[in-house]
C-alpha cells in the first residue's frame, strides 16, 4: 500500500495545468500580473489569497472563460480557449455561488448534466446523492445553501473529471458541508490519481488537504512551493534582547516581526542556525523556536509590505 | 486508532500522524501485528491529502514501527515492544528537556529540580494506592496556593 507517492504509478507526468507569464487587465486595473503556475498530476494544489487577489480570474483562464491577453495557458497540454470541448469535458468545476438551473428538480439536473458528459457514472452519482442525503425530487432553488453546494459537487464529480477545479468551494458554508467538500477533494485525488486545484481563504483547510500551495496577492503569485518544503523552510523564532527596544529588529531570513520590549518573535525563512548567529551579533539570543503554521507564513509572506502593483 | 490533527500549532501534518502513531504503539494502544488503516481510508477520515498519510507511513516504516506485507496492507512491526520502550524513553526525555529548559529560564539548578521531582513523587504516592480522595485534596490545595 505504501508507495513513493499515492499516484507514483502514473506513467505520464506532464503537468495538468501550465500557465506561463499570464497577464490580464480589466480597463486600467491589472487583475493578473505575470503569473506562472505549474500543477503536476495527482496532487491537490491550493490557491490562497484575500478576496480580489486574482484567484477567480486565474481559474476563469483555466476554464477558457477568459482569453490570455499576454502569456499562455495550457490545460492537459491544450489551449482551453481554442479547444473548449477537449478541456472542459475533463474538468469538474464548482464555484462559490454555483449557477444551477433553479427550476429543475435534482433528478432532472442530474439527467441534464449527464447529457453533456459521456463519462458520467450514474451509480457514483446516486451513491453521492444518498451519502449527502439530497432528495432527488427536490426543486433546486428550494434547497438550502449547503444542499445546493452538495448538488453542485455531485454534478462536478459524477463524470469523474481528471481535474477538479473548485473556486472558494466552502465559502459561507457550515462545517458539515465543508467536511463533505474536503472529503470529496481527498477522494478525488485518492481515486486513480486525479488532480485538484482549489482556491480558498481558509488557510487551515488548505494546510490539511494541499500538496502544493500558491499565495496570491495583487494579481501576482507571491510564493509557491510544495507544502512540505514550505513547512520545512519556515519557522518561528523568539529572540530576547538585552534591553527593551521600540522598533522591530532586522535580521537576515526574518520575514515578519511581532513583539514588545525585550522579546520579539519572527516568522523566518531558512535555517535556525542563521537566526541564532544573527541574534548573537546583536547581543540577543533565540529563546524558542517553533514550527510556523501556514497562517503564520501567509501573514509573513503576503501580509507583510511587499512591493507589488495595484492593491485590490 | 484515534488521531487528532491540528493546523494551529504549525507542526507538519505528516509529523503529527507519525508522532501520534508512535505514541499509540508506545502506550500499547496499538499492538504488535495490528493492521493499520489503508492510506486512503485514513486520509478520508482525517481529511488530509493521501500523500501526507503515505509520507507518514513511509517514515514509520523507516523507523521500524510498521511494516508492509506484500499486497496485504501495513502492520505494526514485530519489533514493536523494543521500539515501544525506546519511544517511552523518548517521550519522557522530551518532557524532562522542556522542564529543564524552563527551570534554567527561572534560574533553578538541576539539583533543585531533582529534589522537586522527589518531593512531588512523595506527595503523589497516596494516589498510586488507588485512593481518589488525596487527589481531590491535592488539587484543592494547589488551587488555594494560587
Amino acid at each position: 500500500m505504501i508507495s513513493e507517492n499515492v499516484n507514483a504509478e502514473r506513467e505520464n507526468n506532464a503537468p495538468v495545468v501550465e500557465i506561463h507569464d499570464l497577464t490580464r487587465r480589466f480597463g486600467p486595473k491589472t487583475a493578473l500580473d505575470g503569473v506562472s503556475l505549474t500543477v503536476p498530476p495527482g496532487v491537490v494544489y491550493g490557491l490562497v489569497g484575500e478576496n480580489g487577489a486574482g484567484k477567480t480570474t486565474l481559474i476563469k483562464h483555466i476554464l477558457g472563460l477568459l482569453k490570455a491577453q499576454q502569456g499562455t495557458v495550457r490545460v492537459f497540454g491544450r489551449d482551453p480557449v481554442e479547444d473548449p470541448v477537449g478541456v472542459l469535458s475533463r474538468i469538474g468545476y464548482l464555484a462559490e455561488e454555483t449557477s444551477l438551473p433553479g427550476w429543475m428538480t435534482v433528478h432532472e439536473l442530474m439527467r441534464y448534466t449527464q447529457a453533456f458528459y459521456p463519462t458520467w457514472d450514474e451509480a457514483f452519482a446516486e451513491q453521492l446523492r444518498s451519502e449527502f442525503s439530497v432528495d432527488a425530487r427536490a426543486i433546486v432553488k428550494n434547497l438550502s445553501k449547503g444542499q445546493r453546494a452538495r448538488v453542485g459537487l455531485i454534478a462536478a464529480l459524477s463524470y469523474r473529471p481528471d481535474l477538479l477545479l473548485l473556486d472558494e468551494p466552502s465559502s459561507g458554508l457550515d462545517p458539515i458541508v465543508r467536511r463533505d467538500i474536503l472529503g470529496a477533494i481527498i477522494r478525488t485525488i485518492a481515486d486513480e490519481g486525479r488532480t485538484v486545484l482549489f482556491s480558498s481563504h481558509l488557510l487551515s483547510e488548505v494546510e490539511r488537504v494541499s500538496d502544493y500551495v500558491a499565495m496570491v496577492r495583487g494579481g501576482k503569485i507571491v510564493f509557491a512551493d510544495a507544502l512540505d518544503t514550505i513547512k520545512e523552510t519556515h519557522f518561528k523564532a523568539s529572540v530576547q534582547f538585552g534591553s527593551a527596544r521600540k522598533t522591530a529588529p532586522e535580521m537576515p531570513g526574518a520575514l515578519h516581526w511581532e513583539g514588545f520590549g525585550r522579546e520579539w518573535t519572527a516568522v523566518c525563512h531558512g535555517r535556525p542556525a542563521d537566526i541564532e548567529a544573527a541574534a548573537a551579533l546583536q547581543d540577543a539570543r533565540v529563546v524558542a523556536h517553533t514550527p510556523a503554521s501556514l497562517d503564520d507564513i501567509f501573514v509573513a509572506r503576503v501580509g507583510a509590505k511587499i512591493a507589488v502593483g495595484p492593491e485590490d | 486508532m484515534q488521531i487528532h490533527i491540528s493546523t494551529e500549532d504549525g507542526t507538519p501534518i505528516y509529523l503529527q500522524i507519525v508522532n501520534q502513531i508512535k505514541y499509540l504503539v508506545a502506550s500499547g494502544r496499538l499492538e504488535t501485528g495490528e493492521e493499520m488503516p489503508p492510506i486512503r481510508v485514513l486520509a478520508e477520515r482525517l481529511l488530509v491529502t493521501p500523500n501526507t498519510v503515505a509520507r507518514a507511513y513511509r517514515e514509520l516504516e523507516m523507523a521500524g514501527v510498521v511494516e508492509k506485507r506484500r499486497t496485504a496492507g501495513t502492520y505494526v512491526s514485530d519489533k514493536g515492544s523494543r521500539l515501544a520502550q525506546h519511544e517511552q524513553w523518548k517521550i519522557l526525555t522530551q518532557r524532562v528537556d522542556a522542564l529543564l529548559a524552563e527551570a534554567t529560564q527561572m534560574n533553578f539548578g538541576v539539583d533543585q529540580v531533582v529534589d522537586l521531582v522527589r518531593e512531588r513523587s512523595a506527595a503523589m504516592r497516596p494516589i498510586d494506592d488507588g485512593l481518589m480522595r488525596p487527589m481531590a485534596d491535592l488539587t484543592e490545595s494547589i488551587s488555594k496556593e494560587k
